[in-house]
C-alpha cells in the first residue's frame, strides 16, 4: 500500500478548488495540476512523497498569497487617490 | 465578553468586467460570478479576530438578500463566523433594496441578537453607497466608527484609527458601537475548502423581511443604468508648433 496516500488527494483536492479563482481560469490551472501530479506518479518512496506534499503545501500558501494580493492591489487602485505605479 | 455582528452582502466577483443591460435597467447577474464583498472579508476577519483574542464571545454573519447570499454566508462561516442570520429578500424586492433598508434590518437583528459590536465593511464593491454603516448607527442611537484601520477594545471601549483624507484620525467610541471595515484594517484569511465544508454544520437561522418588521418599499427609482463613457482617441502632432496651435485652439493656452 503506498503511504502518503490521503494527503496526497487531499493536496490534489485543496489545489483543485482553489484553481476555480485563478486568474488564468479553471481550465489551464486544472490541467497543468494535473501535469505536475501526474510526473511524479512513478514516486513510491515515502520519505520523497513527503517531501513533495510539503512543497504542494507551500504551493497552496503561495496562490493564497497571491489571490490576497491581487485583490489588495485592485481594491487599493480603484478606492484610494494615491497612486502609486 | 462582548457579542459581535457582522454585516456581510454577496456581490459581483471583483475581477469580474461588468455588463450593462442592454435595456439599462441594470447590470447582468445572470451566470456571473459573485463572491463575498471584500471590504466584508475585512469585517468578517475583524470580527473572528476579537474572537480569537477572546473579547467576543460570538460572531454572528448577516446577510440581507437573495437566496444565493447563503453563499456569502458560508463563505463567512468557513473564516470562522458562529452562526449566521439569512434575511431572505426576493428578486423583485432585491432590486429596490437601499442601503436605509438594510441598515433597518440590521440594527433590528443587532437589538434581538444583543450584540454589543456591529463590523461591517465601509462600502459594497456594487453600488459604492457608503451609507449602510453609518445609518445601522444613527438608527441604534450607538456610535460609530467608520473607515477602520485599527482596532483595539479595552473595558467597553473601542479605540479606532480612522482613515481620513491625509491621515489616521483616533476616535475613541463606547460599546455598543458600529464599525466600518476600511481596506487597511487587516489581512483577509483564504476560507478554505475544509473549513467550507465544516461551514455547512453551522447553522444558518433564515428570516422574512416581515419577521424583522422592516417595510421593503422602494424609495427610489432607477431611471438609468449606463457604462461610462469611452475615451475617445487621441492624435499624435508632428511638432511642438502644431501642439501649441492646437491647444490654443482648443483654449487650453
Amino acid at each position: 500500500m503506498v503511504s502518503g496516500r490521503q494527503e496526497v488527494i487531499n493536496l490534489y483536492k485543496t489545489l483543485l478548488y482553489m484553481g476555480r479563482d485563478y486568474p488564468q481560469g479553471y481550465d489551464f490551472f486544472r490541467s497543468r495540476l494535473k501535469k505536475a501530479f501526474q510526473r511524479n506518479s512513478d514516486i513510491s518512496d515515502p520519505e520523497q512523497i513527503k517531501i513533495l506534499v510539503k512543497r504542494g503545501e507551500f504551493v497552496v500558501k503561495e496562490i493564497e498569497a497571491l489571490y490576497m494580493l491581487k485583490k489588495y492591489r485592485t481594491l487599493k487602485d480603484r478606492y484610494s487617490t494615491e497612486k502609486n505605479k | 465578553m462582548a457579542r459581535v455582528l457582522v454585516g456581510v452582502k454577496r456581490v459581483i466577483d471583483y475581477a469580474v468586467k461588468i455588463r450593462v443591460k442592454p435595456d439599462k435597467s441594470g447590470v447582468v447577474t445572470d451566470g456571473v460570478k459573485h463572491g463575498l464583498n471584500p471590504f466584508d472579508e475585512i469585517a468578517v476577519e475583524e470580527a473572528v479576530r476579537l474572537k480569537e483574542k477572546k473579547i467576543a464571545s460570538e460572531v454572528i454573519a448577516v446577510s440581507c438578500g437573495l437566496p444565493q447570499a447563503q453563499e456569502s454566508l458560508r463563505t463567512a462561516l468557513a473564516m470562522g463566523a458562529d452562526r449566521a442570520v439569512h434575511v431572505e429578500v426576493p428578486q423583485a424586492q432585491y432590486d429596490s433594496l437601499l442601503p436605509l433598508h438594510v441598515s433597518k434590518i440590521l440594527a433590528k437583528v443587532a437589538v434581538d441578537e444583543k450584540v454589543d459590536i456591529v463590523v461591517v465593511g465601509k462600502q459594497a464593491i456594487d453600488d459604492d453607497s457608503n451609507q449602510t454603516a453609518q445609518m445601522t448607527a444613527a438608527l441604534l442611537g450607538w456610535p460609530q466608527a467608520t473607515f477602520a484601520s485599527e482596532v483595539t477594545v479595552s473595558d467597553g471601549n473601542v479605540l479606532v484609527k480612522r482613515e481620513v483624507d491625509g491621515g489616521l484620525e483616533t476616535v475613541r467610541v463606547k460599546l455598543p458601537a458600529v464599525i466600518s471595515a476600511d481596506l487597511r484594517l487587516n489581512e483577509p484569511r483564504y476560507a478554505t475548502l475544509p473549513n467550507i465544508m465544516k461551514a455547512k454544520k453551522k447553522p444558518i437561522k433564515k428570516l422574512s423581511a416581515a419577521d424583522v418588521g422592516v417595510d421593503l418599499a422602494p424609495r427610489q427609482q432607477v431611471l438609468s443604468v449606463e457604462d461610462p463613457p469611452t475615451r475617445q482617441a487621441g492624435s499624435i502632432v508632428p511638432d511642438v508648433d502644431t501642439l501649441i496651435t492646437k491647444l490654443k485652439e482648443k483654449g487650453h493656452l
